[in-house]
């Protein structure tokens, strides 16, 4: 009763002053910004952290530098970070573009037979919660080549969730659904593709979603170990000693980790039929 | 009065070769688990006999109804007579000829709906005319397609994906799915029963109207004593589980074309309706009673 009341009477003194969700959502984000910055800002200059911490204002002086100057090349150790950061996108589309192709046709043979889903289940287990990293080494001694254990280490860390959700979603498919193409006489390559496959598509999607969002925090860490691209951009500026340009590329790092996962957001909405992602 | 029981009816049938559904004691038991582990971890339970000794022809063109309590293994017969489910024992024919599986000979029409959310209504109608006949031309597919979603009004919703539109008018897309195949024998299983009142009445006079176009063998799973007496030649009332037999079997005598208010008018209808609901009410506290007695 009291909130209801409390409601209405808000309504009815200042309704110009309401503002909806979104709207207050962005103004505290804006507040909590501008409050961490000027913490950040003063922390800095005041020597509360560590000994020659950078400020707020030099890193988005050189996050400026940094996005305005993407594509220059001095040489391996000075690279602009557009060149670091096509070296990395091309790895992991590379790796995870192997890795669905294998995932996703597995997934569905192992959904549809519920045998196989037995039988292969402990090497899914056994390597699914596997660091990628410790591939690495691994990876290196068969290859012997840095780019192509870089790719290796992606397809490896992203096959596992595309290859269970889809097992999962085929193997989930409505009973509903195989019954209509039952009662129809569909052949199993019909149904396979015009019934389970795209009833099984949201869940692949989310797969996919989660096995790129895998990728793209593998890489950063594999690339640190390899020799180019973003991951091996950090850990230049680590031995430079130089603090400012690793906030730049962790935050650019993050930038682009949410169009990825947009993307893939998309596609979910695209496939979902109603139903909710 | 117009009733006639169904044993004798029955008994007249058996010698006739005119039946287009024959099914010959047909039982349904669901094996329970046994096995030596399951006797240890106390997860052992004992077969579930549905069906017991099932007799019943249906002739062409009828429309039949079933009916009973619930769990009383209507949609388990349903499915044996689609083929999506096999008899224990006893026989299943259809002209003559065994019913071992599902095929496009028979169109279900599912409860909900069981519409493909992925396509339009158009698409999922399609998808049904192009499995079953293949090698159509794109023009006939497309006039068997368009020609359907008439008979159902949906004139204008060819487009919309089943989401965007109302379970009333989901159903139709399911009905105009399960007659484009031009199946000899329609099966139902309580195509109104997630549907509100309104709609549901709405939807049973357009059966009435589709039935009186195509005059298909029908057979319809339903709770609503109306809905069968509107739309039935033949009503089935099955005892309760386990073990469900057919009761008895009522002949429905109205004039077609029918009309929900002449129907209501007729002199056999009180009588019918008074019959149902003793059977209905006998059978379903039968049901409570023996879940009070475990």
């Amino acid at each position: 009763m009291t909130v209801v009341e409390k409601r209405s009477i808000q309504g009815k003194e200042k309704p110009k002053f309401v503002l909806n969700e979104n709207l207050q959502a962005l103004v505290l984000f804006l507040v909590s910004l501008v409050i961490f910055l000027l913490f950040w800002e003063l922390g800095a200059k005041f020597k509360l952290f560590a000994k020659g911490f950078p400020t707020a204002s030099l890193t988005i002086q050189e996050l400026w530098y940094w996005v305005t100057h993407p594509f220059y090349n001095n040489g391996p150790n000075d690279l602009g970070i557009g060149w670091n950061l096509l070296v990395s996108l091309r790895r992991v589309a590379i790796g995870y573009t192997i890795a669905s192709l294998i995932a996703v046709p597995l997934g569905i043979l192992i959904g549809i037979y519920p045998v196989a889903a037995k039988a292969f289940n402990p090497y899914f287990q056994l390597l699914k919660p596997v660091s990628p990293l410790a591939w690495l080494p691994l990876g290196l001694y068969l290859f012997r080549d840095s780019e192509v254990t870089g790719i290796f280490i992606i397809a490896i860390a992203s096959i596992w969730p595309t290859l269970i959700n889809t097992a999962f979603g085929v193997a989930g498919v409505s009973q509903e659904y195989l019954d209509v193409a039952k009662t129809l006489g569909a052949s199993r390559l019909r149904t396979i593709f015009k019934v389970i496959i795209p009833a099984a598509l949201p869940n692949i999607i989310s797969g996919l979603r989660i096995s790129m969002g895998i990728s793209w925090l593998v890489i950063v860490a594999a690339e640190m170990l390899l020799g180019t691209g973003l991951g091996y951009f950090i850990w230049n500026e680590w031995n430079n000693l130089y603090i400012p340009n690793i906030i730049v590329a962790i935050f650019i790092i993050g930038v682009v980790g949410i169009v990825l996962d947009q993307i893939f957001a998309y596609l979910e909405k695209l496939v979902s039929f109603g139903k909710k992602a | 009065m117009n009733l006639s029981l169904s044993s004798e009816t029955f008994v007249n049938n058996q010698h006739q070769n005119s039946a287009q559904i024959s099914l010959r004691h047909v039982s349904k038991v669901f094996p329970g688990r046994k096995g030596f582990l399951n006797n240890i971890t106390g997860q052992a339970t004992s077969d579930y006999v549905a069906l017991e000794d099932i007799n019943l022809d249906i002739e062409h063109n009828t429309f039949v109804c079933i009916i009973g309590p619930s769990g009383c293994g209507k949609s388990t017969l349903l499915n044996i007579i689609g083929g999506l489910s096999s008899a224990s024992s006893g026989s299943v024919t259809m002209n003559g000829q065994a019913i071992e599986q599902p095929g496009p000979d028979r169109g279900m029409v599912f409860q909900n709906y069981a519409l493909m959310p992925w396509m339009t209504v158009e698409g999922n109608i399609r998808f049904a005319v192009e499995t079953v006949y293949p090698k159509l031309s794109a023009i006939e597919r497309k006039r068997v397609v368009k020609e359907h979603i008439q008979l159902v009004g949906l004139t204008g919703a060819e487009s919309k994906r089943p989401h965007e539109i109302s379970g009333g008018m989901k159903q139709r897309v399911g009905i105009a799915r399960a007659l484009a195949i031009n199946p000899q024998i329609l099966l139902m299983d309580e195509p109104f029963g997630a549907l509100d009142a309104l709609t549901r009445g709405f939807l049973q006079d357009e059966i009435e109207r589709i039935w009186e176009q195509e005059r298909k063998t029908a057979i319809m799973i339903t709770h609503s004593i109306e809905e069968a007496l509107l739309l039935s030649d033949r009503i089935i009332m099955m005892t309760k589980g386990p073990a469900a037999k057919i009761d008895e079997i009522l002949d429905v005598p109205f004039p077609r074309p029918r009309d929900r208010i002449q129907v209501e008018k007729h002199p056999a209808y009180l009588g019918l309706k008074q019959e149902m609901e003793d059977h209905l009410y006998r059978e379903t506290r039968a049901v409570e009673e023996a879940r009070l007695g475990n």
